[in-house]
């Protein structure tokens, strides 16, 4: 979708409205919703993955070293994938602290 | 050590068809609900969403949460909309008009959208006997217009309109038994999952949608927003609503119970309730009264899936026997 | 070779969904539209239809599965009357808005309370807002053709929006009246196979249904009501067309003797052939009238009723419903407001009669337009008549 919602003109919608781009919500910034974020102690990460399993956003990605970590373009900073790592790889911090 | 800490990536589908980018609270147990219930399925299916919580988050034109084909029309009709799609569906297949195979239609609501204004459109639909998957995600009140009292909310719970006070306790009514009024309509399955056991809940919406015929998968969805609870405390919430058999997870397959997990010691309700606003104004009296329903609710239970299996190993014997003959 | 039969309108009307090859009926029993769905039952269930009827629980339901089945692209047809086009009421607004082309047979029937099964117009003027192409017949040729015509008209791309036949409960449905079968080749070739563009399918997901915030309603509502509104053209082009090959054409303000006239009768619906006799007597007696009958109540025919309307001094409409507290009827309020602007119009009389299946006779009628006459030219305290009320 080229045009945001307030440059769309009524001849621009499809017909009934019908949205052809599966997924366009990906353009959504959830992440400045967050007030608390995950930082996350690798060397204690066994990979096993639970902490994707559970993120209500299915926002977290394993990278190239195998483990896993939210993407914070979406991250809503719920803590849940906090409390769920096994190893306790992840610590949630205030957004300010940084 | 649990089935699901072998490693994750291996067991469950990498690609979300319910994406990022959607508006729910943060901390959302309904949202993860849906998410791992669709990675259960796959693309060759057609969703038609109530009106609710997840079909405001996953939707504003022109943008789409969902990757796989999906309709909103209204709030109480989502099972009638399904069986619209299965009988055109079926009608253009038999005459010959191109279309795909084997499409499963999956029909999705709250709570309120199931056990309230779209009670009768779904014992309709499942009366008749449609093709299809239905999946209630229950987060025990109407939150998309913040927390109001449905007939899902469970006893002495505190809404927006089941206030507690000098005379009232919260909500004054037990639970609607929502997942024995669909078995009651003998469809071919009949389940409840949560989301805090991900592999069990998917496991019942793939076998859901493996069946023919009309299939109800009832899933607890914590709320945090609505419950008054942290929202990092969503899983494990979910965890001892079933471990106290507040919401036990079971399956009714062609009329036939079967518990999902076995709970030899239900932990005490106290544990759940405790953890939550809504409940926080509970006296020990009104806990002491959920205490002994849950328990009676849950052995009833117990009982029809024992019974079950006690008829399941008759018919095997009798069979048996005329085999020898 | 077409075949004229002597049969019962709704037996017809059920044939010509045969004829259209609907794919999915959903609907739910209600006097007097249950002889339309009763035969498209007894059609699928002798493999004489190929379509899946959905024996639904509620008109609400009816409807929602008619949207679901169109929305996957199936030719979806369902018929009701009175409380079942009430209970649906909510449900009509998601096909128009989201361009759902079905074709639903509306048997029209006055609303409770007090219960009546009989006919009005209570139940047609409650959805006249809710973005459907509506059409209303006057007997059962009529309404086997726009059946027809609905299905071609819905499905047009550039349209694909839903259709209402409007046919008056009992004084059709229930009538026997010699009736030309159309050929089926003739059929196929005027409503041929349609294609929805955007259906639900696995293999190119689309989302129908979003929300909307106010940033982009007015859009949304806007393209709506341009669709509709640019409809009429190609409504009187199929109409043009279902004319050129089955030799009846059909028009949005239909006249009778109403050239040049003084006075007409304005009528909706199957009451507009009583008036025709009503019409000939009193120009047998040199009475200077005429009659016009709207054909098509969605998309309003402004145009067409300005210019039938332009040589007369004084117009009478008559309404099978009542806007209480307001203007009474709906269709008069309508009619003095499309011509309100003009110069030259003529005077308006509104008249309200035939509620809940009271006949309206033709000498109610010479008697309504003589009253009409005379309050058009005394004045009245009233914004509109009710004729025949006792007491």
């Amino acid at each position: 979708m080229a045009k945001s919602e307030s440059e769309l003109t009524w001849k621009d919608l499809e017909i009934g409205c019908i949205v052809t781009e599966p997924g366009s919500a990906r353009q959504y910034e959830t992440g400045a919703w967050r007030s608390q974020r995950p930082t996350y102690d690798f060397s204690k990460c066994i990979k096993c993955g639970i902490c994707q399993l559970y993120c209500p956003e299915g926002c977290v990605e394993q990278n190239e070293d195998g483990v896993f970590e939210a993407n914070m373009f979406y991250c809503k900073g719920c803590g849940i994938c906090a409390k769920e790592c096994w190893t306790r790889v992840i610590t949630m911090v205030e957004e300010e602290e940084k | 050590m649990e089935k699901y800490a072998v490693y994750v990536p291996r067991l469950i589908k990498r690609k979300e068809k319910f994406a990022p980018g959607h508006r729910a609270c943060i901390g959302c147990g309904e949202a993860l609900a849906v998410r791992l219930a669709f990675k259960a399925l796959d693309n060759n299916i057609v969703v038609a969403n109530a009106t609710g919580c997840m079909e405001i988050v996953a939707s504003q034109i022109p943008y789409t949460t969902w990757h796989v084909p999906w309709i909103h029309t209204l709030f109480e009709n989502t099972a009638a909309v399904a069986s619209g799609i299965e009988a055109g569906y079926k009608a253009m297949k038999r005459k010959g008009v191109q279309v795909p195979d084997n499409v499963k239609v999956i029909a999705m609501a709250g709570d309120g959208g199931t056990s309230d204004i779209g009670l009768q459109a779904l014992s309709g639909a499942l009366e008749r006997g449609h093709d299809f998957v239905y999946l209630c995600f229950d987060n025990e009140a109407y939150m998309n217009t913040g927390v109001q009292r449905s007939s899902a909310t469970p006893y002495g719970a505190v809404t927006t309109t089941s206030p507690a006070g000098k005379n009232s306790i919260g909500q004054f009514s037990w639970k609607k038994n929502m997942p024995e009024i669909a078995a009651a309509h003998n469809i071919p399955y009949v389940a409840t999952a949560c989301h805090s056991y991900p592999f069990d809940l998917m496991d019942k919406v793939a076998k859901a949608a493996s069946i023919p015929g009309p299939a109800y998968v009832h899933i607890l969805s914590v709320c945090p927003t609505g419950w008054r609870s942290p929202t990092d405390t969503v899983v494990k919430l979910g965890r001892l609503a079933v471990e106290t058999g507040i919401f036990p997870l079971y399956e009714v397959e062609n009329g036939q119970y079967k518990m999902s997990i076995e709970l030899p010691k239900l932990k005490p309700v106290k544990d759940y309730l405790k953890q939550q606003g809504r409940f926080r104004h509970l006296s020990d009296d009104i806990i002491a009264k959920i205490q002994e329903r849950v328990e009676i609710e849950y052995q009833k239970l117990v009982e029809k899936a024992e019974n079950g299996s006690k008829r399941a190993k008759r018919k095997s014997k009798t069979g048996a026997a005329k085999i020898s003959t | 070779m077409t075949t004229r039969v002597g049969i019962e309108v709704s037996i017809a009307l059920a044939d010509a969904v045969k004829m259209a090859n609907a794919d999915v009926i959903a609907a739910y029993p209600i006097t007097p539209q249950t002889h339309i769905v009763e035969h498209l039952a007894e059609l699928v269930a002798n493999g004489e239809l190929d379509a899946e009827y959905i024996p639904v629980e509620s008109e609400h339901s009816a409807m929602s599965a008619c949207v679901g089945s169109a929305s996957v692209g199936a030719r979806t047809f369902t018929a009701t009357a009175g409380q079942g086009l009430e209970l649906m009421h909510e449900v009509l607004y998601i096909p128009s808005a989201m361009r759902l082309p079905i074709v639903m047979a509306v048997a029209n029937r006055a609303l409770s309370s007090p219960l009546s099964v009989w006919g009005d117009h209570s139940d047609m003027m409650a959805v006249r807002d809710t973005g459907w192409i509506q059409i209303v017949v006057e007997n059962g040729q009529q309404a086997m053709d726009n059946i027809l015509c609905a299905f071609r008209i819905a499905e047009d791309k550039r349209v694909l929006l839903p259709v209402m036949v409007h046919l008056d409960g009992f004084n059709l449905t229930h009538v026997v009246e010699p009736i030309v079968f159309p050929e089926q080749s003739d059929v196929d070739k005027f409503l041929p196979a349609y294609n929805y563009p955007l259906p639900l399918n696995p293999d190119r997901p689309v989302a129908m249904g979003d929300f909307a915030p106010p940033v982009i309603f007015t859009e949304a509502k806007w393209a709506q009501e341009v669709v509709l509104r640019d409809s009429k053209d190609i409504i009187l082009e199929c109409w043009n067309e279902f004319g050129k090959t089955f030799g009846r054409q059909y028009f949005p303000v239909e006249r009778y003797h109403s050239d040049g006239a003084k006075v007409l009768l304005l009528t909706v619906g199957s009451f507009g052939e009583t008036a025709m006799v009503a019409i000939d007597k009193m120009r047998a007696e040199g009475n200077d009238v005429g009659q016009i009958r709207l054909r098509l109540w969605r998309p309003f025919p402004f145009e067409e009723l300005r210019q039938a309307v332009k040589d007369a001094d004084i117009l009478i409409v008559l309404d099978r419903a009542i806007s209480f507290g307001g203007p009474g009827g709906v269709v008069a309020s309508e009619v003095k407001a499309a011509l309100y602007n003009l110069d030259k119009k003529p005077r308006i009389v509104s008249y309200v009669a035939g509620l809940g299946g009271r006949d309206i006779t033709v000498a109610a009628f010479e008697a309504i337009i003589k009253n009409g006459i005379e309050i058009a030219r005394t004045g009245s305290e009233n914004e509109y008549e009710i004729y025949g009320v006792r007491g």
